[in-house]
């Protein structure tokens, strides 16, 4: 079979298994979505009723299946707790979160790999030194704090931006721009770290090969070198682990949604597993799990136009 | 440029003059990694370097472009280039026009000195665009010639392919083809069939020697294997410890070492004639810079050292014929009596 055809396989099997996981787990954790909704005083009859307006007194396997058949059509029901048809939700809150994470992936790329790259050639210098203690703290300052932060700094004191308002793209995106630079940021900051960490060692790991020799025999200028011939081998492994952290930044982005109170779906999520809303959750946590398995299928597919080895096999 | 008019006319394509190679960062004189060391080559010669691991010879070939590992620097000494390019004094900007277009190197490893991530076609362009000033096309059609003149099969289709896609044989042939792109006075050919099957080697050396006859080419070829040596070269240097030990003809080497290195050397080749005999071996290892003491470098491995040997470091002294040889036995004879195991 056909590379492309069995990568597509693959994807379409672990998303079917996303959406048993989500189901299941919705049905296993506490919490009877009737009773909060009614509250602690509704009568037993009157949970009974909803429960079958729910559907959720029907057996387990009957409410997947009709579940799963309306998931491949995109219909993932009615919010409970909005009354509104999930898919409206989540395409209302949609934009704010992926302009963060698109925000926050140019960021760490705009700024890891040239770092990154001046991180080892300066190996062993001042600015080698300065890169890896950045990296560090950047490693262990926990995104929430630094979101914090960035709000006491550019926020508060320099007023460079404004805080807790969201402007939509619609209405002006210079100001949509504005109000996510500071979230992305610090989205972004143990991103870059990763980054500039692997690809620093990873560019060594390139430059102590025997085929950078052969290029500088050819007379190659040393810019030359480096970006032509070392950097795309050494960009692999960046790679991956961006593609790999891509869920780490949507998950980071749950938090920094609440700490810049940005409308969009981690604050949609949160919400809605506060009211057992379980439609608007199985939608939301399959869109992410569908999100990070695109990535990754995407990085693969970089991946064998990065390295011709793998595209043979 | 005072030397360039006086000997324009008759310089070596190489001249090599008492070279020294130090480690960097190490107290007072530092180590010396080669110790003057000189040779020449001419032009159309093939020399050939022998010598085991770690004597020196890569150090040597890799100083000549300024390729020297950043542990080490060139700590005296003279380079030249047709008698009036000083290599040795170039910064970096200026060595570059001499890299790949007037000396070319190919390397041990045809598996890991091609880039993986890049096509044959471009690897090979690159040095044409760069150095010959060629458009992508006219690159691209010399490309096409020269894999068809290093013997590859189906050039056209071999621009778009990746290294890994070809065998050894075929890689060393692309990366001769690169050497040769410039038309180079000098290769410098690492233990160029080191890595390959018997009968790939023999392929391999017959291409170079039609590449030194169709371009007049001169080489400089750099090689543990006396066979291999014997088998390319005009003149051979033997390297031990840093240091050139023996040189002359191959003939001469052959049949009259004056050193006993290089008759160690040529015993522990295996004939069949010494087929139901132990394999001959020189004891011992080659000293590391730290334990080269006063006397000559290989007198702890050597049978007949003597006491000056140990605390006396003998010269390079040249007999007859330019059969030269840095031994205190080889000088008592006067360079007469063939250096015994």
């Amino acid at each position: 079979m056909n590379y492309y055809a069995r990568r597509l396989l693959t994807l379409l099997l672990t998303v079917l298994f996303v959406l048993l996981l989500t189901f299941a787990a919705f049905r296993i954790i506490p919490g009877n979505p009737a009773l909060v909704i009614l509250g602690t005083e509704a009568t037993d009859a009157q949970i009974a009723l909803l429960e079958e307006k729910l559907g959720t007194d029907r057996p387990l396997a009957e409410q997947f299946a009709d579940w799963l058949v309306a998931a491949f059509r995109l219909d993932f029901g009615e919010s409970l707790r909005f009354s509104e048809p999930v898919t409206h939700l989540i395409a209302g809150r949609l934009p704010v979160t992926v302009s963060l994470a698109v925000m926050s992936l140019v960021l760490t790329i705009a700024v890891g790999i040239p770092l990154g790259i001046i991180a080892s050639r300066a190996r062993g210098k001042a600015a080698d030194m300065l890169v890896t203690i950045g990296t560090q703290l950047g490693l262990a300052v926990p995104s929430f704090w630094m979101g914090i932060m960035l709000i006491l700094a550019f926020g508060l004191t320099l007023k460079w931006f404004a805080v807790s308002t969201f402007t939509p793209w619609s209405e002006n995106p210079w100001l949509a721009v504005k109000s996510l630079v500071l979230p992305s940021a610090a989205l972004a900051v143990p991103q870059i770290a990763i980054v500039v960490r692997y690809l620093r060692t990873s560019m060594l790991e390139q430059l102590g090969l025997d085929y950078v020799r052969t290029a500088r025999s050819k007379g190659l200028r040393e810019s030359t070198v480096l970006y032509k011939h070392v950097l795309k081998n050494a960009l692999l492994p960046v790679i991956t682990i961006i593609g790999i952290n891509f869920g780490e930044l949507l998950a980071g982005s749950l938090v920094i949604e609440q700490v810049f109170t940005l409308p969009g779906i981690g604050s949609l999520l949160i919400t809605a597993i506060g009211n057992r809303d379980y439609p608007l959750v199985q939608g939301l946590v399959v869109l992410i799990a569908f999100t990070v398995i695109a990535i990754n299928f995407v990085v693969d597919l970089s991946y064998r136009w990065l390295d011709p080895k793998i595209r043979l096999q | 440029m005072r030397e360039a008019a006086a000997i324009a006319t008759e310089a070596s394509l190489l001249d090599i003059r008492n070279l020294q190679i130090r480690l960097r960062r190490t107290r007072g004189a530092g180590l010396s990694v080669l110790d003057g060391v000189s040779l020449t080559v001419e032009r159309g010669e093939t020399i050939g370097i022998v010598g085991e691991s770690g004597c020196g010879k890569s150090v040597l070939s890799l100083s000549i472009l300024g390729l020297l590992p950043s542990a080490m620097r060139i700590g005296g000494g003279e380079i030249w280039y047709e008698g009036r390019h000083p290599l040795h004094t170039m910064t970096d900007r200026d060595i570059r026009a001499f890299r790949g277009k007037e000396i070319a190197m190919i390397f041990q490893d045809p598996m890991s000195s091609l880039n993986h991530g890049l096509t044959i076609g471009y690897q090979i362009t690159e040095t044409l665009r760069l150095h010959l000033g060629y458009s992508r096309k006219e690159a691209r059609e010399r490309a096409v010639w020269l894999l068809r003149k290093v013997g590859l099969p189906r050039p056209e289709s071999l621009l778009r392919e990746y290294p890994h896609q070809l065998s050894g044989g075929m890689r060393q042939r692309v990366m001769i083809a690169i050497a040769v792109s410039c038309n180079p006075g000098l290769l410098i050919a690492d233990e160029p069939t080191t890595a390959l099957d018997v009968t790939i080697q023999a392929q391999i050396l017959d291409l170079m020697r039609q590449i030194r006859e169709e371009d007049g080419t001169s080489i400089l070829l750099i090689s543990h294997d006396f066979g291999v040596i014997a088998d390319m070269c005009d003149r051979v240097l033997v390297m031990y410890a840093g240091q050139i030990v023996e040189s002359g003809t191959v003939d001469d080497l052959f049949e009259r070492p004056l050193h006993p290195y290089t008759a160690g050397l040529l015993r522990s080749i295996p004939t069949p004639a010494k087929k139901n005999s132990p394999l001959y071996s020189i004891e011992g290892h080659v000293p590391a810079l730290h334990e080269r003491g006063a006397g000559c470098r290989f007198a702890s491995r050597c049978a007949h050292a003597t006491e000056r040997c140990r605390t006396e470091q003998p010269e390079l002294v040249a007999y007859r014929g330019g059969h030269a040889a840095r031994c205190f036995l080889a000088e008592a004879e006067g360079g007469n009596r063939h250096a015994a195991v």
